[in-house]
């Protein structure tokens, strides 16, 4: 064999080693985190575990409940404060703003996306959490927390604006710039025919945005917001911040609660036995859903196009 | 009086010149069909009619269109009554992503209309003048689409009736279709003129002979002849429209 063929081998042997190395390292995650589990899986029994709300050092009781409600709850706030902003803000990339602004604003939009999240983390403590508590808490207070029978969820208890809101409008504003860009990337793919068509049926540019280009792309902007929620799923450094991490019955939208990154963040450290293997189990869950988000996301974005 | 009324029409990509003193006038309850090298200005003379241009910035008109004899080049040209007055249909299907019977019900919805059992007849009549409900008639609530391609052109033809235009465009409706399905809609196109005018850019010249009773030979930018079809296949005036349609040029 020739000395190029022998360097073609030695490059694609090394590019299958490598791609292999990273299936090694998520199959290894994966056995250890369930491998460190089994001791709470066993002790509690995984249907125990999932739906009880304990979290008891003393007694060495413990249950994901509470963790894995605060993540669902925050990462759909998140999602619902999210995707109408990001879907606003890529029609806006892709219809409206003048072309020569549209690299700018694109690019302002992408480093968002870029603020390392313990950034996010300390803005929402000390700049976020603040303002809320004094502005919008009070204002909803006011009028969803007069409501009959659900008003006192929007109601304040405890002072700090560490709680539920404030972890998920943090987590939006995390999660906004992905999911706009995949929507501006879905909305550049419309043919251009097809928004003409409409308009050439004498609807308005909102009425072609709404009613074609976004059932056009939904199936993106689907893809894409699953993938977000993916990353709103795990995301720890700025819940842990802006959560509180308390184990107590949630009372209200403005009360401290736990998410299990906001667990993980805390209790690592100083865990052992039960709880260290509690712990891993939270873990194993949100590795499980993460999985779960990303492949379901990329399946709808791959349709797409 | 000629439906459209085009009179020394240039028209601008920013400061590219496409049409140049364009001056013809397109006959009613015919099919004129417009054919020329590629990049002669057909696509952009067809949507001076409809003022699709106006989508996108920096485009500019000069001279008269009259739809009507009304001046539709004119500042307060209402245009979303425009473009339901001249239909639109492109190379390729475009489909909106609804059902059949959404498809066809939305530029009537789009005026506002609700009234369910209208909307059902006005569909049908559609659907039925682009000879299309026999084949969908049973699949009006499945997803546009799901249809064939040459379906699909119907269906857009069908949608563009179902707001009962005055005038057609056709850019090169059929070139992306299977000969059978380019059959039928150069029939269709045929049956239509009763009720609409229809003008169609074409590069088939046999296309142009067959179906249209007038034909415009453009050349970069500017009218290089217009008369009967017959008259423009068989004996024209210019050399050069009996080379292009020969096919000796172009
Ligand atoms: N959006 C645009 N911006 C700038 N120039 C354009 C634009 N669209 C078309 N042109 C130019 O205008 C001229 C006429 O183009 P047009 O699309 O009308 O040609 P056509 O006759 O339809 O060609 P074809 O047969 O290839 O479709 C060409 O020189 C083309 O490059
Ligand atoms: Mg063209």
């Amino acid at each position: 064999m020739s000395k190029a063929r022998y360097l073609n081998l030695g490059f694609k042997s090394l590019t299958f080693l490598a791609s292999l190395s990273v299936l090694a390292i998520i199959a290894g995650i994966f056995v250890c985190l369930l491998w460190e589990s089994l001791p709470a899986l066993r002790h509690f029994g995984i249907f125990k575990f999932l739906f009880t709300a304990d979290w008891n050092y003393a007694q060495e009781s413990f249950g994901a409940l509470r963790p894995l409600t605060g993540t669902a709850l925050t990462t759909f706030l998140a999602l619902l404060f999210a995707a109408p902003v990001a879907v606003g803000t890529a029609i806006f990339l892709t219809e409206l703003c003048p072309h020569r602004l549209r690299g700018a604003f694109g690019t302002a939009v992408e480093l968002l996306a870029a603020i390392p999240s313990v950034i996010y983390g300390m803005w929402g403590l000390f700049v976020f959490a603040p303002f809320l508590e004094a502005s919008v808490q009070p204002l909803i207070g006011k009028t969803l927390g007069l409501l009959p029978l659900i008003g006192f969820f929007f109601q304040s208890k405890l002072a700090g604006g560490v709680n539920v809101f404030t972890a998920s409008l943090v987590l939006a504003v995390m999660i906004t710039p992905f999911i706009a860009s995949v929507t501006r990337d879905a909305f550049n793919q419309v043919p251009a025919t097809l928004k003409e068509s409409a308009r050439g049926l004498g609807a308005t540019q909102w009425e072609t945005i709404r009613q074609v280009q976004i059932p056009y792309s939904r199936q993106a902007i689907g893809g894409g917001a699953i993938i977000a929620m993916g990353r709103a799923l795990g995301e720890t450094m700025a819940v842990a911040y802006v959560i509180g991490n308390r184990h107590a019955p949630l009372d209200s939208l403005f009360a401290p609660y736990a998410t299990i990154t906001s667990v993980l963040a805390n209790e690592f450290n100083e865990a052992a036995g039960l709880q260290l293997s509690s712990l891993f189990t939270l873990a194993l869950a949100l590795f499980l859903a993460n999985f779960l988000a990303l492949y379901l996301g990329k399946k709808l974005l791959k349709k797409e196009l | 009086m000629d439906l459209l009324e085009v009179k020394n029409l240039d028209f601008y990509y920013g400061s590219q010149k496409a049409l140049a003193d364009v001056t013809l006038n397109i006959r009613r309850n015919a099919i004129t069909s417009l054919i020329g090298p590629s990049g002669c200005g057909k696509t952009t003379l067809l949507r001076c009619f409809n003022r699709m241009h106006d989508l996108y910035p920096g485009n500019r008109y000069a001279g008269e269109i009259r739809l009507q004899g009304r001046n539709i080049l004119s500042k307060n040209e209402d245009l979303i009554n425009l473009r339901s007055s001249v239909g639109m249909v492109f190379q390729k299907p475009t489909p909106f992503p609804m059902s059949v019977f959404d498809n066809i019900a939305y530029g009537p919805r789009l005026k506002g209309q609700r009234n369910l059992s209208f909307l059902r007849e006005k569909v049908e009549k559609a659907l039925r003048q682009a000879a299309l409900w026999e084949e969908v008639k049973d699949r009006l609530k499945e997803n546009a689409g799901g249809l064939s391609g040459g379906q699909q052109q119907r269906l857009s033809i069908a949608r563009t009736l179902a707001v009962d235009p005055e005038v057609i465009l056709f850019d090169e409706s059929t070139s992306a279709l299977d000969p059978i399905s380019s059959q039928k809609i150069e029939d269709l196109m045929t049956e239509l003129k009763k009720d609409v005018t229809i003008v169609a850019v074409t590069h088939n010249m046999q296309q142009a002979a067959r179906v249209s009773d007038y034909t415009a030979l453009m050349y970069l930018g500017s009218l290089v002849e217009y008369d009967e079809t017959e008259i423009i296949f068989t004996r024209p005036q210019k050399k050069m429209t009996e080379e292009y349609v020969l096919g000796r040029f172009g």
